[in-house]
């Protein structure tokens, strides 16, 4: 199949929820809120997408889907930097004293700006001249922080509601299922290893 | 042609109000029934006229459109999103309706809705609107004060607080199927705040019934506190002795106090409450003590400490 066309198609589908967002925000009867709200969902939506590749590339043993990884990754950042930025300009107009309480005082926006200060060195270091230039462990060592940007961005849209939790309860269990997958994978890759290393430590000994 | 003056016409001369408005009634309802039957529209989607006076509660700011007012709805019968109300209120019957006011009062009673709209005079009353989620709306409300009904009950000495029942019925509110509130949806006040003039049981808005989605056909409107407040679709009116349980309170009592009084100084533990977005506009409004209604209710509070009993 062609790359190119891939990777424009990826783009394409990563991109639309935008001027949706826009086009549906400016018809709303409360247009701030519901551009700010639905970026931030796409945000969340993307970060999780992210998180589905690894175990598809895997499952499905197409190693290539990887490739995209960085793509999503990249994208739901700019979903959330979007949505910072229509918290801080449109919500509420550089207003710092309320913008400073509101983090200091209140949980739910404390652990979205958490999140989001955590996905700055992700996005910027995911150049390929700065990923060498870490060297693989301690690259993979930062990204790592993404198990914990997820749920607190799930933690931050749980938090925002004042009932009715139904849709965060679904977003959770995706990220619970694609957290398990990975613990489970791990253990697996631990315990072959250490059958690996029984097997020779046999050999030689015989 | 004989014109005659008017000193010829007597009484019996004149049309009786009653019948004349009960032709107007059936010609709307007429109309409105040809129109729904031509263009398949549910049959409640019709909003009839309201005759109604002025009065002089009013405030001098642009009015939120009627689309907003009717299209942005906290109403989780219907669901919880703001858009979720207008689309699926269609499954209530606001006719027949029956309100029942009971309890500690002379003359318990049951009222159909149409009887109360006519044995009052139904004003229209322009009030700001403040959701504790930090927007807020002007709205022309027609309705009448919750006093003149209480007053026709007679509450007796011991009733010191009023509470409110919305309508349990899953099969015409779908979200009751849904258990994120303990339904029926209820609320209260204590007496005093019942019976201040502002406190006011609305039966529609922009001179016509109240939409579904707007708590048709009977809602409690108090517009110095939170809207949630405002029970809407009541089907009971009890006047008791102590306060009554109210259902955000009953959800999460740390964030939603009994009063909820608009109040700028105290925040929602989940954001501040000393601004507002006034649907329709870019910038924030700065919120006013009691949503700008301290005149004429901050006696009901005096020697009350607002940050305790929020």
């Amino acid at each position: 199949m062609n790359k190119r066309l891939i990777y424009i198609a990826v783009w394409l589908a990563l991109l639309a929820p935008l001027p949706a967002v826009i086009v549906f925000g400016v018809t709303a009867f409360n247009p701030i809120e519901y551009i700010e709200r639905n970026l931030g969902l796409w945000g969340l939506r993307f970060l999780i997408i992210g998180l589905v590749i690894t175990p598809m590339a895997r499952i499905f043993r197409r190693p290539t889907l990887i490739r995209y990884r960085r793509t999503v990754g990249l994208f739901a950042f700019t979903y959330v930097l979007l949505h910072w930025l229509s918290y801080i300009v449109l919500d509420l107009y550089f207003d710092w004293p309320v913008i400073l309480k509101d983090i200091y005082k209140r949980p739910f926006i404390t652990i979205g700006m958490a999140a989001f200060v955590a996905l700055i060195p992700l996005a910027v270091t995911s150049t390929d001249a700065l990923r060498r230039r870490l060297g693989p462990v301690i690259w993979e060592r930062l990204h790592q922080l993404i198990y914990l940007i997820v749920p607190a961005g799930l933690v931050h849209y749980w938090l925002m509601v004042k009932a009715d939790h139904r849709s965060q309860l679904a977003y959770g269990s995706i990220i619970i299922a694609l957290l398990a997958w990975r613990i489970t994978d791990k253990a697996q890759a631990a315990a072959r290893r250490r059958a690996r290393a029984a097997e020779k430590a046999a050999r030689t000994a015989a | 042609m004989l014109i005659r003056h008017a000193a010829d016409l007597s009484e019996n001369d004149v049309t009786d109000q009653g019948l004349y408005r009960r032709r107007r009634e059936f010609m709307t309802g007429a109309i409105a029934m040809g129109s729904a039957g031509v263009l398949g529209l549910p049959e409640l989607a019709r909003a009839a006229p309201l005759t109604t006076v002025k009065s002089a509660y009013t405030v001098d700011e642009t009015l939120t459109p009627k689309d907003a007012v009717s299209g942005y709805n906290n109403f989780y019968e219907f669901g919880t999103d703001k858009d979720e109300p207008a689309k699926n209120a269609g499954s209530l019957k606001p006719r027949p309706w029956t309100v029942v006011v009971d309890g500690l009062c002379a003359k318990p009673q049951r009222f159909d809705i149409d009887a109360l709209i006519k044995r009052f005079p139904i004003e229209e009353r322009i009030y700001r609107h403040r959701c504790v989620e930090a927007w807020s709306m002007v709205i022309p409300w027609n309705g009448f004060p919750l006093a003149a009904l209480l007053n026709a009950v007679q509450p007796t000495a011991k009733a010191k607080f009023v509470s409110f029942t919305t309508l349990l019925d899953p099969k015409q509110m779908p979200g009751q199927n849904e258990n994120y509130v303990p339904w029926p949806y209820r609320e209260g006040l204590r007496l005093d705040e019942a019976m201040n003039p502002l406190t006011l049981l609305a039966v529609g808005l922009y001179g016509e019934t109240l939409p579904n989605q707007n708590g048709a056909p009977i809602r409690l409107v108090v517009p110095w506190k939170y809207g949630f407040k405002g029970a809407k679709s009541i089907v009971k009116i009890s006047l008791v002795e102590n306060q009554p349980q109210t259902s955000w309170n009953m959800i999460n009592a740390r964030e939603y106090g009994f009063y909820s009084n608009v109040n700028p100084a105290v925040d929602h533990p989940r954001w501040s409450q000393a601004s507002e977005r006034r649907i329709g506009d870019f910038f924030r409004h700065k919120t006013l003590p009691f949503n700008g209604y301290a005149d004429q209710v901050v006696k009901l509070y005096t020697g009350m400490d607002l940050k305790r009993f929020y």
